[in-house]
Parts: structure tokens; sequence; C-alpha cells
């Protein structure tokens, strides 16, 4: 697993949307063979949302073979409202992008036998070849996507009554009243999240901190369904300081200097977008001495995210 | 109209009483729409982009008292129906030209015959390109007025409602009946005889009742408010002027304890200075007249600030307005046009009415008050259709209002319009006007 950690919020959304943008153009999608990404709604990945609207409008990035599968729905909210998480990815990043509309899936709440529109969704997911990467955030107790903790790590998209704690946090987008949010929604399961070739998960906030540790330094858990990302050959975590504060000082290190040794030692022209070293030639000079034609990243650190021709200085090695 | 989606983008739109960026403005069949099910269900996209290159896209101005333009006066009733009508439709398509997207066409206090004939041309109107701005009905301000406050009108054509409703039926013909599809607004002066108790019925007819023109006290001003008016005709003027110990219809602006309207159509929405914080504000609109002559631009400060949701723009202009310099004949009086805009009956110094637009009053508004630019945009959008009740389809942009809209140059500080909208289509502005 990677675990990649900066600053604050900001950086945290520049370094996904650059990451998202990277393996998109890496990709170089075309008609017949679409890159297939999953995405979340909520708080965390507004940010990220932004930079990529940003990308699109000045050409950087077209989603014109882009296919997306959001990860959840609140059922029985219609369509329009404000709340739903189709006017939330509307309103945050589809109006902004030029996706067809028909590469857009999302989950319909208000689909007349709900168990068959699960079905439906896994089967377009089957249909376009799986998910390539699948963006996700968490909530405070770990869950991924509408999986509540208890939920089975092996579970398909299906309907899920929400926990309390869940229904707290969203109150705050239903005028502070808890009776007003859903009780329902439809959710990817964590399986479907898991099948995906690669996983990037948004954690920010020290209230999230409980969580992050929980995913990173205990087991595998289905009180906490994020931390199945342990069983993914590509799972990648982007966090924020704030975020860190629960886990070991020795873990925050650690992640830190696997950033530290791929930058300064072994050279961004040798690590590839997903972090495997594609050529051992750095590696074999001299371990503790920094490249002479590296500069330390400490001073380039305020570049790294806003430097957009240089993807690789974020990597770091399964 | 067609079948085509529009979309507005890089504009700075006026939303929910802000200015935001990064949202787009879609439009179809001459009405706002929301395009997020058009995307998703008939994945349809926009047919035609708009690029407003950063400028503010507002509702289109909307001016509820004006007497005419370009030479032509609405209560002119000589001449054909067919010359009547060209002449509405002259000043209705001149409007545009200043941003100005709906009006509701004003007539001075007339004879019944004169209604009867002009009141029917000005119905309620769609706006297009060919046929100029809406028409939102006629504003007919008078005849049920007080003579000491008469401004310009013609004393003689005065009359009191002693008999009740039909006296109004009487002075203006079949056309009342029809209440909000012909009038919209109709001033009268609560003190007249009989007035006061008929304002229910006007109310019910769907007119909205504006007082003015009246020396009445505040005690007879807030009781007409009581019975349904809601509305003020040019503040300041025409009426008693503000006393302390008697402060008039210019005192309803600090009432505190009128009765508080049950639904917020057709009042102000509350504001720090209403007398409750969540519901509908129980004081009236006021028009007011923003070209710094009819009333002080201190004064105009005054009001603002005592009741700021309340504020409504009006020219209050006069046939005169559109015309260059000059000496005219307009109702029968010789009026002077001097460069300033500013209208005198000759050889006086005496007011005439008004030459100025209702992009000027905007300017004005918003350097006299010191107001922010939504403020100021409200004024002349928001809060005349609220009057109205209206709100639903003008004065903002809001999905399914309608497509009236003015794009608006704020780089040398001031409001400028350099496009207009009307039902979804663009007119041509003539350089030199904007």
């Amino acid at each position: 697993m990677r675990l990649v950690i900066r600053q604050d919020y900001d950086e945290v959304s520049d370094w996904v949307a650059h990451y998202i943008k990277e393996r998109i153009l890496q990709f170089k999608p075309t008609k017949d063979r679409p890159f297939v990404l999953g995405l979340p709604s909520g708080s965390s990945p507004v940010g990220c949302y932004q930079r990529l609207a940003k990308f699109c409008k000045s050409g950087q990035l077209s989603f014109k073979h882009v296919i997306t599968f959001s990860m959840d729905e609140y059922v029985g909210l219609p369509r329009e409202h404000s709340q739903s998480y189709y006017s939330f990815l509307w309103k945050h990043l589809y109006q902004h992008l030029d996706i067809p509309s028909e590469n857009i899936n999302m989950l319909d709440g208000n689909a007349p036998d709900l168990d068959e529109e699960c079905r439906r969704y896994e089967a377009k997911i089957a249909q376009v070849g799986g998910i390539e990467l699948f963006v996700g955030g968490i909530g405070p107790d770990g869950h991924i996507a509408f999986n509540e903790p208890g939920s089975s790590l092996t579970s398909r998209t299906r309907v899920k009554t929400l926990a309390y704690e869940t229904i707290i946090a969203n109150a705050r987008f239903f005028d502070g009243d808890v009776s007003k949010v859903p009780k329902l929604a439809l959710t990817v399961g964590v399986a479907t999240v898991m099948d995906a070739r690669e996983v990037c998960i948004i954690i920010v906030g020290a209230h999230k901190s409980v969580a992050l540790a929980k995913c990173v330094e205990e087991g595998v858990n289905h009180m906490c369904t994020v931390s199945a990302i342990q069983l993914h050959p590509k799972g990648l975590i982007v966090c924020d300081e704030d975020t860190t504060l629960e886990l070991h000082v020795k873990t925050v290190k650690y992640f830190k200097s696997i950033e530290h040794v791929h930058q300064s030692l072994i050279g961004k022209e040798n690590l590839s977008l997903q972090g495997q070293v594609i050529s051992a030639k750095g590696a074999t000079i001299g371990i503790t001495r920094p490249r002479e034609d590296q500069e330390d990243p400490k001073d380039t650190k305020e570049d790294e995210d806003h430097d957009e021709d240089r993807p690789s200085k974020k990597k770091k090695e399964d | 109209m067609s079948e085509k989606i529009y979309k507005i983008v890089n504009a700075r739109l006026l939303l929910n009483h802000e200015i935001v960026e990064n949202e787009y403005l879609w439009f179809q069949h001459g009405k706002i729409i929301h395009p997020q099910n058009l995307f998703f269900d008939a994945h349809r996209d926009a047919d035609e982009i708009i690029d407003a290159k950063g400028l503010i896209v507002a509702p289109g101005f909307i001016d509820t008292q004006i007497n005419g333009g370009y030479g032509i006066d609405f209560a002119d009733n000589e001449g054909s129906v067919e010359k009547i009508q060209q002449d509405i439709n002259t000043v209705a398509k001149g409007l545009l030209q200043y941003g100005c997207t709906a009006f509701c066409p004003t007539v001075v206090s007339s004879a019944p015959a004169v209604y009867s004939k002009v009141l029917p041309l000005l119905n309620q109107r769609k706006g297009s390109v060919q046929g100029g701005a809406e028409i939102l009905g006629a504003h007919i301000e008078g005849p049920f007025i007080s003579v000491e406050k008469k401004g310009a009108h013609d004393q003689t054509v005065f009359r009191n409602a002693k008999n009740g409703i039909s006296d109004f039926d009487d002075a203006y013909g079949p056309e009342l009946k029809k209440g909000s599809k012909a009038i919209s607004i109709m001033t009268v002066a609560p003190e007249i005889d009989g007035v006061a108790d008929c304002i229910p019925d006007l109310v019910k007819r769907g007119i909205t009742v504006a007082m003015g023109h009246t020396a009445c006290r505040i005690a007879q001003a807030e009781e007409a408010v009581k019975q349904g008016a809601t509305s003020i005709t040019h503040l300041f003027n025409a009426m008693q002027a503000f006393h302390h110990r008697d402060p008039g219809l210019v005192g309803v602006l600090g009432a505190a304890d009128l009765p508080i309207p049950s639904s917020q159509i057709g009042h102000p929405a509350s504001s720090l200075t209403s007398p409750s914080r969540n519901k509908p504000d129980p004081r009236p609109f006021y028009g007011i007249i923003c070209d710094g002559v009819h009333v002080h631009p201190n004064s105009v400060r005054i009001a603002y600030y005592s009741h700021p949701n309340g504020a409504v723009l009006v020219t209050d202009a006069l046939s005169a307005m559109g015309l260059p310099k000059g000496t005219y004949t307009l109702g029968g009086r010789e009026v002077e046009v001097d460069e300033s805009g500013a209208c005198y009956v000759k050889g006086t110094s005496t007011l005439a009415g008004c030459t100025v637009t209702i992009d000027d009053c905007v300017r004005n508004f918003q350097r006299f008050t010191n107001c922010s630019q939504v403020e100021a945009i409200e004024a002349a959008t928001l809060h005349p259709a609220r009057l109205l009740g209206i709100e639903d389809r003008k004065g903002t942009l809001n999905v399914n209002a309608d497509a009236d809209f003015v794009f608006l140059d704020d780089s040398t500080g001031e409001l400028r319009v350099k496009r207009v909208f009307v039902a979804g289509e663009e007119i041509a502005l003539v350089n030199g006007l904007v």
C-alpha cells in the first residue's frame, strides 16, 4: 500500500487531481479502450474535482473517452434534489467537463426494483471491462462508500441501511435536521471497489485520524471496511498531516522516507507513475549520498504539487 | 423561441443574492432551465455556447413606473388604435436598449374615455425582440388622488370613491375587471373618501395597490397598508414631507407594528430592519426615482437603509425620454429637455418629469447609497418582481424564470449594460446608447 502524506487539504487535492490526470493521459484512452474511473461524493473529493474541472477547461485533460461509475446514491431522494449525489456530481464535476452523458453511470435510488438496479450496475461495470481506478473517501468510522461497519468485505452493490453516525455526519447537508436525511442508500460493495485495478482513497482531517490509523496499522476488519485495501495489490491512500495524528511516529516516518529515497536517491526518471522502479541505474550510485544532480526534496516541496510536468516526484514504491 | 439549448459560459452570475463564478446559465424555449436532467436523460448538451467574457449576467431590469418615451405618452388617446399600438411598440423596443426587459406602462389621471381606449392596448404581453420589452400590465396612477399633491396631473378628472368599488369600475371601464391581466398597479391616495375601504376588493382582483399623490397622515397610511396596500409610489414626491411628529406616508418605512403577512408573495423579504427577522416584512415596497433631481441622494440613502428590501427603482420617465436636448410639446404643455436630461415646464424651474433610464437609476442608486452591486441590481430586478408577485418567472436567474438578461460591465466601477436578451433572444444594441 502506498501512503502519500501532504501538508493540507489543498495539497492533497492537488496531488490526487494530478495523479488522475496523469493516469488518464498515460493510459491514452480511446473509444474502444476507455478509461473507467470510479468516483465518490462527499466533501473529501471536492477540491480534487475543482482542479479536474480546471484541467478540462484549460484543455490539458479530456474526458471524452472516460467512463465513470459513482459509488453510491440515496434511496428515495428525487434526482433533482440538491442533496442527491446526481446533483452533487453534476454541480462539482460533470457540468465542467467535456464528458459525454452516455459515459456517466450512476445508481438510480428511485428504481422500482432496487436489487435489479444493483445487479444492472455490477453487470455494466463488467461490461466495460472493470474499473481502472476507483477513487474514494471514507467516513469517520472508516466505511468506504456506504459500506457501514459490519458490512461483508466480499460484498457487492446492494441496498444498505445507514448507520446513525453516518446520518449525523450527513445531516449538515440537510439543514442540520437528522430526520430529513434518507435512511437507505444504494452502494457499491467493498469487493466491488477492491475489484478495481487500482484504488485511491482520499482521507483528510483530524476527525478521520482514528479511521486512518485503524486502516493502516490494525488488521483487516469489517468494522473498518476500508481496511480491505490492505489486500489490494495497488492500494493508495492520500492524506494530510492532521490525519496522521493517530499513527505511530514510526509509520509516518517510514512512508515519508520512501518518498525521500525515491526523489533524492533513485530519481524521478527511473520511477513510473504508479511507483515501480523502471530503471535500477540510479540505485547503484552510493545509497547514502544524495545524487548530485538532484535537488534536496525539502527545497522543492513547494513546487511539487504545482509542477505539472514532474508527476513522478510523488511516487512511492509498493 | 426554438428547441435550441443555450449555455452561457465565462460569466459572473447573480444567483441567490450573490455573484458567483464557475456556474453556467442554461436556457431553452425562452426560459432558464436546469440542465441536469436534460443531460442525464435526453443526453443533450448545449447547442450554442454564449461567451460572456467575464461580464456580470443579471436578470433584465423591470420598470414599474414609466409614462412613455421617444415622444410618446401612454395617456395620449388621440390617433387611431393602430397608431397607439405602434407607439407602444416603439417605446417597448426602445426600452430594451437600456436593459429594461419588462415594464408597467403608466397612465396618469385621465377621463374614463381615455382609459377605455388605451387600457386594452396595455394588457400583459410577452416580450420579444420584434415586439420589445414585456408589458406586465398597466400602472394606473390616479384619478383617485389628492388635489393638494397632484404634481403634473390634471385635477379636473380627479374623483372620490363614495360609492365604493363601482366608482372604480366607472372610472376605468371594463378593463379593471380583468384584474392583473390588464392592470398590474393602481396608485391611490388613501385619505380620499371611500378609497381605503375598496383596497381589499382591488387586491382580490390581483391588482397591486400603491399609495401616492397623497396628503395622508401616518395613521391613514398605516390603515391603508392594513387594508392591503403593498407599495408607495415615487417615495418623497407628491406626498407630505417627512415631519418628525407626523411622518406622513414616508413614515410607513418606520412602522413597527403592522400585521405580519401570512404569505411572502407581494411583500418584501425580511432584513435587519424588519419587525420580524424570519417572517415577510409587513412594510410596503417603495418606488424611488434616482435621477438625483427628484430626490436628494441623501434622502435616497436614508430611505434605503431604513428599509433596504423595499427599494424599487423606477424611472417615472416622461415622453421626452430618449429624445435629444430641445423643446417639445408634451401633454399639452411646452417642456424643455436640457443636456443633463432634466425636463422642465418651458421657462420655469418646475420639474415636468424625468428622462432618466433604468440603467442610469441603477448606477445612481449604487452611488447614492454605497450599496453592493448585488443590492443595486436587485432593486431593479428582484424587488419589482416581488412587488408584482411574479418572482417565480421574473427578476431572478432561477430555473423556470423567463430568459431575460443583461450583461453588465463593471470594469469602470459602474454597471454598464453591454448585452440584452429578452425571452432568450439577443437584441442588437445601438452603439452609443450604452
